[in-house]
């Protein structure tokens, strides 16, 4: 036990820390200190081999200054885990006290599951909802309590190969959500967690996985905030989603990390017979940003729908997009991209639109909105469309603009100042997709949004 | 009651792109009054509007402009705006993404400088659509966003009406509309108006002060204000043009 560091100083009072560096050693740790069964030490134990034979990728934005061995890959932040509000320790609620977590908690009378630091603390499911046999816990719990089904489909929609960073989730992970919606079950209240990573060099690798058996639906929210630090940080999750026929999963997120943080993240969902998914994804702050929320539409009828928001400022650098795999016929898809460029911001957009020669009368649309503020940013597309079936109809359609000097002008002749104006038409810009979001989601993401344009976040 | 200058505009210079079209105009605007400024094409109407407004592109080179007793030459629109100005644009500018709803709501916030919730303003914004006898479906709409000519109208007097300003420029506020469309407006116009309110209109057309009846009209030609009176002036436009004015001021300054 001699690796382990107990840090009681605030505001890092760590349970259990381990030290920086990632090896085979700190691999078994993890899965020791999880008290695993042996098939997921082995899961993991094989992802850290792939993990060292992968390379980075060798396309997109510069990792170069990402340091695997400068990175804590585990950290328990309490030894119990809550599921009351009032269990919580006091120095986690005085952090999602800031965060406004207690409120949403009041509004969604929901599932309310917090993550903090590597663990979950707070978890909380709906009664109801456990009478109609929906799981909501976090992904260790599950490996505990439901190992059958986790075993069944952990890595089947993302493998441990699918890239260097899928490899090294596979490896370390630790929290996120496990969902388990059983046929015909819908979940009427998004369920809901909330992430945060609160350690410098602190890496986070959550690893979320959602079953939607047949006919079912649930709508997944996560939020995403983190204070700012000097080096950088490392968040790297999988989410893995499986939407059997005729269900319908629609997954939120509206990050908004600290500008040191690397977030690289591998998303994807299988989609069967009429079985709809809907990414919707707000990425603000950041270093770099790498996700491409990805729909393989195996089943006949299967619809993909992605919206996306990035928001790019000073040193950042969002490459973001989707990925739509129609492999069956009558499958359609809908991505939107909608970007915001400011003070050498960069914005990429990366997408893949693959139509299966088997994909008979599929349907795609592809949209592209980029906003540039200033002429010191930046903005790009990178669309990639493999269409091997002449029966599809696809569209695309790709924009930039900048903001009209008249429309400044109107917005002040009604008394909104210059910084105002910029951001309600930022705001009128991003809507299609932000009046996808649940209110408060809305609300948050405006107010970010403003106070980036206003700059009075440092 | 005292008759108090609103607005006083003196010596004001005005380029744009190194043209002068504004070639030092004076002008006074009494509170509670309402005016009709009338010229040719070019003459510097719309030029006028921009630059009591504030426009980048329409700065003062010369001169300056007062208002309530305090020289705003070098604030900002939106500075104007907080004092009390609003222009009511000849082609009022599409906000995509903004609800008509949410724009009133945020410039009337600014307005009374306090934030009122969505249901509170909702209701005043209710009777204000009953006032006007607007459809309330008009509201859910995206600023300007696809109007018609006639709704986009509609949209900048329905801001005003929020706003209650001390001064009002009617940019060619009856451009584009037809006859019944007009008269719609102009009922609007004169619904909001009030005793604390000053009007400026600029039109080319007579059509319009047959709907809204100015106290006084102004005829500006070539960057000045060459005449102003009462409805006789419109007589002598239609019999000998704008341009008789000019020399008739000419004449009278030799």
């Amino acid at each position: 036990m001699k690796e382990y560091r107990y840090g009681f100083r605030d505001p890092e009072k760590y349970v259990i820390k381990l030290d920086k560096g990632l090896s085979r050693k700190t691999v078994e740790e993890i899965s020791w200190l999880k008290m695993e069964p042996e098939w997921m030490r082995k899961f993991r134990l094989n992802a850290y081999e792939v993990f060292l034979k992968k390379k980075l990728p060798n396309w997109g934005p510069d990792l170069s200054d990402l340091n695997f061995d400068d990175i804590v890959y585990y950290i328990k932040p309490s030894e119990k885990k809550s599921t009351s509000w009032e269990e919580v320790p006091e120095y986690i609620k005085n952090t999602f006290e800031r965060l406004g977590i207690p409120e949403a908690e009041r509004k969604f009378l929901a599932g309310v599951s917090a993550q903090y630091e590597s663990e979950m603390v707070y978890h909380k499911l709906k009664e109801n909802w456990e009478k109609k046999g929906v799981i909501f816990v976090d992904t260790d719990t599950a490996v505990r309590e439901y190992p059958d089904l986790v075993k069944e489909y952990i890595g089947t929609v993302v493998p441990p190969s699918d890239n260097k960073f899928s490899a090294l989730n596979s490896a370390v992970w630790s929290g996120g959500s496990f969902i388990y919606v059983p046929e015909g079950v819908s979940v009427e209240i998004p369920l809901q967690a909330y992430f945060r990573i609160n350690s410098q060099n602190m890496g986070q690798f959550e690893r979320t996985l959602i079953i939607a058996e047949p006919g079912s639906y649930v709508h997944y929210i996560e939020g995403c905030t983190a204070p700012i630090y000097s080096t950088y940080s490392l968040h790297s999750a999988v989410v893995e989603i499986i939407v059997k026929r005729g269900a319908r999963v629609r997954y939120t997120t509206v990050q908004n990390w600290s500008y040191n943080v690397y977030n690289l993240v591998t998303k994807r969902a299988v989609a069967y017979d009429d079985a709809v998914v809907e990414w919707i994804d707000g990425n603000l702050g950041s270093k770099v940003t790498m996700k491409y929320p990805s729909v393989y539409m195996y089943g006949k009828g299967a619809k993909a729908e992605l919206l996306s928001i990035a928001y790019a400022g000073k040193g950042q650098h969002q490459d973001v997009g989707g990925k739509v795999i129609h492999l069956a016929p009558y499958t359609s898809s809908r991505i939107i991209s909608k970007s915001i460029s400011k003070d050498g911001g960069r914005n990429s957009y990366r997408g893949l639109v693959y139509v299966d020669p088997y994909a008979t009368e599929a349907n795609i649309s592809v949209r592209c909105d980029a906003l540039i503020l200033d002429r010191y940013s930046r903005s790009d597309t990178y669309p990639t469309m493999r269409v091997k079936n002449s029966n599809v109809s696809v569209s695309h359609e790709a924009s930039i603009s900048k903001i009209d000097e008249e429309q400044i002008f109107y917005l002040e002749s009604r008394g909104l100042d210059r910084d105002e104006a910029n951001a309600l038409i930022v705001r009128g810009f991003i809507e299609p997709i932000s009046k996808e979001l649940p209110l408060e989601y809305a609300i948050e993401l405006n107010r970010l949004i403003r106070l980036q344009i206003k700059g009075d976040i440092g | 009651m005292r008759e108090e200058i609103i607005l006083d505009v003196k010596d004001l210079h005005v380029k744009v792109e190194q043209r002068e079209i504004l070639k030092g105009l004076n002008l006074r605007l009494e509170r509670g009054k309402i005016y009709a400024l009338m010229g040719p094409n070019g003459a510097g109407k719309s030029t006028l509007a921009y630059a009591i407004m504030g426009h980048p592109r329409f700065m003062a080179s010369k001169g300056s402009i007062v208002f309530k007793g305090e020289d705003i030459t070098e604030l900002s629109p939106s500075e104007r705006a907080r004092r009390g100005i609003f222009l009511a644009f000849q082609y009022p500018i599409e906000i995509p993404g903004i609800t008509l709803f949410n724009f009133l709501r945020m410039i009337s916030n600014i307005r009374d400088n306090k934030n009122i919730s969505p249901i509170e303003f909702s209701k005043l914004l209710k009777a204000k659509l009953k006032l006007l006898n607007l459809d309330e479906d008009f509201i859910r709409r995206y600023l300007n966003e696809g109007f018609s000519g006639g709704e986009k109208k509609k949209s900048e007097i329905l801001q005003m009406a929020i706003i209650n300003p001390e001064l009002v420029i009617l940019d060619e506020i009856d451009s584009g509309l037809d006859i019944d469309a007009i008269k719609v407006v102009s009922d609007m116009i004169k619904t909001i108006f009030n005793e604390n309110m000053t009007i400026l209109m600029i039109t080319h057309y007579q059509r319009l002060l047959d709907y809204i009846k100015p106290d006084s009209i102004l005829v500006i030609v070539d960057g000045r204000i060459v005449a102003s009176g009462g409805y006789e002036l419109i007589g002598v436009i239609e019999k000998e043009g704008y341009n008789s004015l000019e020399k008739k001021k000419e004449y009278e300054r030799v």
